[in-house]
């Protein structure tokens, strides 16, 4: 690891000011990211700038039915905090589907949208990766592709965004808050990742020196009704192989309003679209669930070892439906 | 899931426990040392070829660095046949990985900083790293070699016996290479003097690591102290001393004195200190009306490294484990470009069991007959190939009880017909054995303190398995006095010569010498001896050993779940039922066996080290990408065992519960995962893909 400078920031304008100036500096939240990247070699920072102190460690429930959530709430206490668990359940499920309880307990709200992908050849310096190493070439295009993506991907990089939080997060249309060197924004979640295209080595649209500060969910009233379901190799303490965050509205058997994301199979929280649209006012059944499913994954392509993921994720997809739809019903 | 579990049986606690739970038990690389320094390793980055050049230059301007190793200026060592040992004796690789040298310096961090910068330069050869079957790459290993290789074996016409069978299986089960990955990694710290070489080192036998690292260095053996007191796991990965050793030991020759310490990374125990190589076995089946077998026949296809041979032997289980008029087996190698495999937890029948009992469940589904009455009716009265009586074999009790406790009778043999919820539900059962050894050589020392009060020592090895514990007690039972007067010392050179920690041996050759070593103190010193008196002996020769073909046996049974439409498959309980002689501790038996079994389902759902054979390394080298089972994949895990009397093993009665545990539980498991399914999975592990539909 190269030996580098730490400061704790104690006000957003300073740390701004500092990390937009110096191209070597990171922000660093609650690390369980980039300190294995520092160790791995992956991210070499010459200056890690601490937010952790800084004053967005509140969930806040604002008059207009929104919830803000302060970037660096931990994961832990994001997921026991009362509003997120009666009004936002798929947003509960996710973040404890995530890691470990001890990892949970350091990792910030900002941190986990920004955390980079697991790919093996890109968390691995001594092999070719386009996303570490521009040019270099992509090793998991023909080599071992089994956690890969299969929608959104390109010749250059095939890898997928790790989070579980994102993507409930995406299928709720929450907006994240940046303040950068030139002021605030707000960018939808949806919007923040990329695909790769010929940039893999961009993961999202924040420039150097933005800061993440909160993360905005909207009222969704039907999002009581909503549901993550994290398809692993193991029961716990592994990346989802693919994964389905849903919120369901229903009227007398007929879907009346949908959010879908799906997870693992992209290099961004996927937002469903085709799905939502086959969905949207048609009548609960399993011909509709599995007919939305083949409409979002028409476009998929595979790889020597990623298969599995299309009928993984249509079946996931479909139970989904069928647990949130029966709810309903009973 | 969890269910009812039973409560740990009675038995004396580990005696270190204490110690172990309040973090004051020492590990290797915790021993206090004064001003040490730290190395780390310099890695090759390709699989084949030469290093060409290194520069060292910008290493040795980071601060705090006191050294950088290379092949161009360490110093030679004794060639003691080991090329693992030779570490930096040439400027060859052999393996992605491979050592190639070393940064020293006061700091970890400062050590790995400037290993970053060190440039090396290579001339890349063309590797081969792609485990298959072809003629390039496989061979026959000379079995007249080792005592550790068993010839093919032929008997009979297995041909024209399948060709006759009333029911045949033909399958190929293949499973992958696995990586150990004890909790304590290995870890050195070397220290030369002016008496000699100091290791405190984790391994499985600190006399083992004195005999390869003496002449290595041409020093005497008397001038090598291994201090090993506490060791967090080995599973086989420590059984031989690794490059490691031999590399930190190399650069503390150059530190004046100073220790130097070294603790493997995780990646870098992926690479450096063996592993379980993948298999490919053919296993064909032929039985009677009855489901009695007529042929046997068991081909395996393992890997080894061109760099040092190593045979599993996997075929080997179905030498001796069914009845079999005709029988044919064979154990093939193919040789690549890649680490050294070595011995993990029961090498060869881990993975031999598994397609052997694959293969009975194949065939019970076929001839229409009971998986556990199948095995009952394949039982030898003697050992089928040599015709040895056997000293004990109690599968058929263990089977019986098994069934019995496990509920096995109601059980409805319809493949994937049982649906909860979105979980198909199945169960199944697979037998295990392993062979009950004795290493001879171990010699140890009791000494009557005073009042009573012993002292034993034996420089064997606790690995975490409760041997010190174990062997306290035997120590008391043959002195006849309470555990609490006896103090028993192990786990360093500075005690009598033991041999290694392996083959579930231990607890047989080492309190087999204890309680040799008390008769000859009381043929020497009496019942009344006085304070000081001191005898140093050993086991002799078993007269029994040739005459008996000695095993341990257990019947495992598994309940498993597969979800509908996701594939995920999950054990919510397991049953594991062992005839391996005298169980010495219940309660550290228990966990024994339980561990066993709980790396078995490890072996069945999660455990693969996935090889990219264009770059000839495993591309999932942590713990985040190499599964094992957590917590939650593990559920109740029942375990217990038959009273066995068994005069002829040894002394003690010990057969060896190490291993066992893991024998048979992934075939237990992939029985049950088909009898849920319906889909028979023949490579491990059990992902959820091979489910979907």
């Amino acid at each position: 690891m190269k030996p580098f400078d730490y400061q704790r920031a104690t006000d957003a304008d300073s740390a701004i000011s500092v990390v937009s100036r110096d191209p070597e500096a990171h922000y660093i939240g609650g690390g369980t990211n980039l300190v294995d990247h520092m160790k791995l070699g992956i991210t070499e920072p010459g200056k890690l700038v601490d937010i952790t102190r800084l004053p967005y460690d509140r969930v806040e429930s604002l008059p207009d039915g929104r919830v803000r959530i302060g970037a660096t709430v931990r994961n832990s206490d994001l997921a026991a905090e009362p509003v997120i668990r009666q009004r936002y359940p798929v947003l509960a499920q996710a973040l404890l589907s995530g890691a470990s309880g001890q990892l949970r307990n350091l990792a910030t709200t900002g941190g986990n949208l920004l955390q980079r992908t697991r790919c093996s050849y890109f968390q691995d310096v001594t092999t070719p990766c386009n996303k570490r190493e521009p040019g270099s070439g992509c090793s998991a295009l023909e080599g071992w592709n089994r956690h890969h993506a299969v929608l959104g991907a390109s010749e250059r990089c095939v890898a997928t965004h790790p989070s579980d939080m994102a993507v409930a997060l995406a299928a709720l249309d929450a907006a994240v808050l940046v303040e950068g060197p030139d002021g605030q924004r707000t960018v939808p979640v949806t919007e923040l990742h990329r695909l790769p295209g010929d940039e893999p080595e961009r993961d999202t649209v924040l420039r150097h020196g933005e800061l993440v500060t909160a993360v905005e969910l909207p009222p969704l009233p039907f999002a009581s009704r909503s549901r993550y379901r994290k398809v692993r190799d193991r029961a716990s303490f592994a990346f989802a192989l693919v994964s389905v965050a849903a919120v369901v509205e229903l009227a007398e058997g007929t879907i009346t309003d949908v959010r879908i994301a799906l997870g693992g199979i992209a290099h961004k929280p996927w937002r469903a679209t085709e799905a939502e649209r086959v969905l949207r006012g048609a009548p609960a059944t399993e011909e509709t669930f599995l007919a939305a499913a083949d409409a979002e994954l028409a476009g998929a392509e595979t790889l020597r070892d990623n298969e599995f993921k299309v009928p993984m994720t249509r079946n996931t997809l479909a139970s989904v439906l069928r647990e949130l739809t029966r709810q309903e019903g009973s | 899931m969890t269910g009812a579990t039973r409560a740990t049986p009675p038995g004396p606690e580990r005696i270190e426990g204490r110690a172990k739970v309040t973090g004051t038990a020492r590990y290797a690389f915790e021993h206090p040392v004064a001003d040490p320094l730290y190395l780390h390793p310099l890695r090759a980055t390709i699989a084949r070829g030469r290093v060409t050049s290194v520069d060292t230059a910008a290493a040795e301007r980071v601060d705090g660095v006191r050294l950088v190793l290379t092949p161009h200026n360490a110093e030679a060592l004794v060639p003691i046949g080991d090329p693992e040992l030779a570490v930096l004796q040439s400027d060859e690789i052999a393996f992605r990985g491979q050592l190639i040298g070393a940064v020293v310096a006061e700091t970890q961090e400062a050590a790995a900083h400037a290993a970053d910068l060190v440039g090396i330069r290579y001339e890349r050869m063309a590797h081969d790293s792609d485990f298959r079957d072809d003629a390039d790459v496989v061979y026959t290993p000379d079995a007249d070699a080792s005592p550790m290789l068993s010839p093919d074996l032929e008997l009979g016409d297995v041909d024209a016996a399948l060709a006759e069978a009333a029911f045949t299986v033909d399958a190929t089960y293949t499973t992958p290479t696995e990586h150990h990955n004890p909790l304590e990694p290995h870890a050195v710290i070397a220290a030369w003097d002016d008496d000699g070489l100091t290791l405190h080192d984790s391994n499985q036998g600190s006399h083992l690591v004195r005999d390869l690292v003496a002449p290595l260095f041409g020093v005497d053996k008397e001038r090598v102290s291994v201090i090993s007191p506490h060791v967090g796991g080995a599973f086989g990965s420590k059984g031989m001393p690794h490059g490691h050793v031999a590399l930190t030991a190399l650069a503390a020759r150059h530190t004046a004195g100073r220790p130097v310490k070294y603790a493997l990374s995780r990646t870098q125990m992926f690479e450096l200190v063996g592993y379980r190589p993948p298999t490919r076995q053919r296993v064909r089946l032929g039985a009677d009306r009855e489901g009695r077998l007529v042929a046997t026949e068991h081909d395996s296809l393992e890997q080894t490294s061109r760099f040092k041979q190593y045979a599993e032997q996997s075929a080997s289980a179905s030498r001796e484990m069914y009845t079999s008029p005709n029988r044919r087996v064979t154990n093939r190698l193919a040789a690549l470009d890649v680490p050294a495999p070595t011995w993990m937890r029961a090498p060869g029948e881990a993975g031999g069991m598994y397609a052997l009992e694959s293969a009975m469940d194949e065939l019970a589904v076929r001839a229409g007959i009971d998986p556990v009455e199948l095995r009952l009716r394949n039982e030898p009265e003697v050992a089928p190939v040599s015709g040895l009586p056997f000293s004990s074999r109690n599968l058929p009790a263990c089977l019986r009880e098994g069934a019995e406790r496990f509920g096995w009778h109601e059980r409805d043999p319809r493949p994937g017909v049982r649906r909860e919820g979105d979980w198909l539900v199945g169960t199944g059962v697979a037998a295990s054995s392993f062979p009950s050894l004795f290493f001879p050589g171990s010699l140890a020392t009791v000494r009557h303190e005073s009042g009573g009060n012993y002292r034993v020592e034996i420089g064997a090895v606790d690995i975490g398995t409760g041997s010190r514990t174990a062997l306290t007690q035997l120590a008391a039972e043959a002195l006849e006095v309470p555990v609490e007067a006896v103090e028993l010392r192990l786990g360093s050179t500075e005690q009598p010569h033991a041999s290694l920690a392996g083959g579930s041996a231990g607890t047989a050759s080492w309190g087999s010498t204890v309680v040799e070593a008390v008769r000859a103190f009381r043929t020497e010193h009496g019942h009344d001896p006085v304070a000081g008196a001191e005898t140093t002996a050993g086991a002799g020769k078993n007269p029994d050993a040739g005459e008996y073909a000695m095993h341990s046996y257990g019947a495992q049974f598994a309940e498993v779940r597969v979800n509908a439409d996701t594939g995920e498959v999950r054990v919510p309980r397991m049953l594991g039922v062992f005839a391996a002689g005298r169980i010495v501790n219940p309660r550290t038996a228990h966990s024994q066996f339980r561990g066993g079994m709980t790396m078995g389902i490890s072996m069945a759902l999660h455990e693969h080290s996935v090889v990219d054979e264009r770059f000839g390394h495993v591309v999932n080298h942590d713990l985040a990408g190499y599964h094992i089972a957590g917590n939650a994949d593990v559920g109740s895990v029942e375990v217990d065992w038959i009273d066995e009397h068994d005069p002829h093993v040894n002394p003690v009665g010990v057969k060896g519960i190490g291993e066992i545990g893991i024998v048979g539980t992934a075939a237990a498991i992939g029985n049950a995962a088909h009898h849920a399914t319906g889909v028979r999975v023949r490579d491990l592990p059990l992902t959820p893909e091979k489910f979907l539909r």
